[in-house]
């Protein structure tokens, strides 16, 4: 039960997450729509299986695992994927990891008691590097697009664009890479922890192969059916990018996602890749960037954590009181909301042809289109 | 409560500096590319600046597997 949820949270990070990587190389053009999110999603199972470091240390730290059962693990996956599937809706690029942690957070605080959760922990490793982690990102692809304009002034812009594009193919895949070996991490993580604490693995034991694979074929998955709208926000909501940009803005998140894996920051590709991005808008041009869905997204990142942590919360009380009853009635619920958004979906569907159109023509009647018609 | 500012501080050096480098770095080699052709456009070989060109994207290539080196830890 508990793995099946944590697979299909897999699968609208595939939705979330992975399309970051790709969305600014789709929108200058330097990879053709399906070709991009393929290498994307093969280049994350690539990722999962060169590290699993990050797999074998996330229960640690955030919340007391001695307190955490089954049940809470369940009950926080839930608040996890309906939280990313109402962002994937509207097209909001939100942080999955953050859903993660928030789901995880609200479920074990309600199930095990406020001493579940260690709240300096979440400051230290999640809080401050949400905040600051943009803002690096932002700033330096705001100087790297300065000089790259800059010195390739005089240059043809035909030569320009093309010799960035053929570099955008390199950094992007980078981006992939490193969140394959990032963020795929986490749910192999909670899957892990999921068995061992129901008795199946020993303790202290890392992932096993059959959830690696399971876990990054899912994330794939989940970006090749998904990904596009998210990809449309990122590579032409935000600012309409330039190859050069493209590159500056996705050399500045392999950067920061690198040297903070290394010290061991629980970051979010999200957040990064649109600093990044926005940082290359400011770059070019003050006024190119769409500063109200800059705004949409910085609000969304702020109630991400706070929303998955409520409707986790929610799921693991009915979990520990209502028993086996509440367990099921809460998976019925979760099932039936996430029909219900999938066919929200439907009604306006972003897919590989008209993922660099305009985002307002389509985005925002789905957005406005009443539940239940 | 304990934050590693100083941590913190790294990253964001090391990240800035590393993008802002290899986007230069980058920029030059397109720059010393279309050099080159506007050079054999008027009849030169353009010899140097093909080398300073491949001299760039090499030092790119470099850094993308420094930073390959860094996320796979069987290397570490």
């Amino acid at each position: 039960m508990v793995i099946v949820t944590a697979l299909a949270f897999d699968f609208t990070n595939g939705f979330h997450d992975t399309a970051n990587a790709m969305a600014t190389s789709i929108a200058t053009g330097a990879l053709r729509p399906k070709v991009a999110v393929l290498i994307s999603g093969v280049l994350n199972l690539v990722g999962a299986f060169i590290s699993t470091e990050v797999a074998k240390t996330i229960s640690g730290g955030i919340v007391n695992d001695n307190l955490v059962t089954p049940g809470m693990i369940f009950a926080g996956l839930v608040g996890a994927i309906m939280w990313n599937l109402m962002t994937w809706l509207l097209g909001l690029p939100s942080s999955s990891s953050h859903a993660l942690f928030g789901g995880l957070i609200g479920a074990v605080w309600v199930g095990a008691g406020r001493n579940g959760v260690n709240f300096d922990e979440v400051v230290e490793k999640i809080l401050i590097p949400a905040v600051a982690s943009p803002l690096v990102a932002g700033l330096a692809a705001l100087v790297a697009t300065y000089f790259a304009y800059r010195i390739t002034r005089r240059t043809p812009a035909d030569t320009v664009s093309k010799g960035f594009r053929f570099g955008q193919i390199a950094s992007a895949s980078l981006v992939s890479l490193a969140h394959g070996t990032n963020d795929a991490q986490k749910t192999m993580g909670v899957i892990t922890l999921a068995l061992i604490s129901c008795g199946a693995l020993d303790a202290g034991s890392g992932p096993p192969v059959w959830v690696i694979l399971t876990a990054g074929l899912s994330i794939a998955a989940g970006t090749y059916i998904g990904g596009w709208r998210i990809i449309r926000t990122m590579g032409k909501g935000i600012v309409d990018i330039e190859s050069p940009q493209g590159f500056a803005a996705e050399s500045a998140s392999t950067a920061v996602i690198l040297t903070s894996a290394n010290l061991g920051f629980a970051l979010s590709t999200t957040q990064v890749c649109s600093g990044g991005i926005l940082g290359a808008g400011v770059g070019r041009k003050l006024a190119e960037v769409r500063w109200g869905t800059a705004g949409q997204m910085a609000l969304a990142w702020l109630v991400t954590l706070p929303a998955a942590a409520a409707v986790g919360a929610v799921a693991a009380s009915a979990v520990v009181h209502g028993g086996t009853l509440g367990t099921v009635l809460i998976a019925l619920a979760a099932v039936v909301v996430a029909g219900v958004i999938v066919l929200l979906a439907r009604r306006n569907p972003v897919d590989a042809k008209n993922v660099n159109d305009a985002r307002t023509t389509a985005v925002r009647p789905a957005a406005k289109a009443p539940v239940g018609v | 409560m304990h934050v590693k500012w100083s941590s913190l501080g790294e990253v964001a050096v090391v990240s800035f500096g590393a993008t802002v480098g290899v986007v230069i770095v980058f920029a030059i080699g397109v720059w010393a590319l279309s050099a080159r052709d506007q050079h054999r456009a008027s009849g030169g070989a353009g010899t140097v600046e093909a080398v300073g060109a491949g001299a760039c994207f090499l030092l790119c290539a470099c850094a993308v597997l420094y930073g390959l080196y860094l996320i796979i830890p069987q290397f570490h």
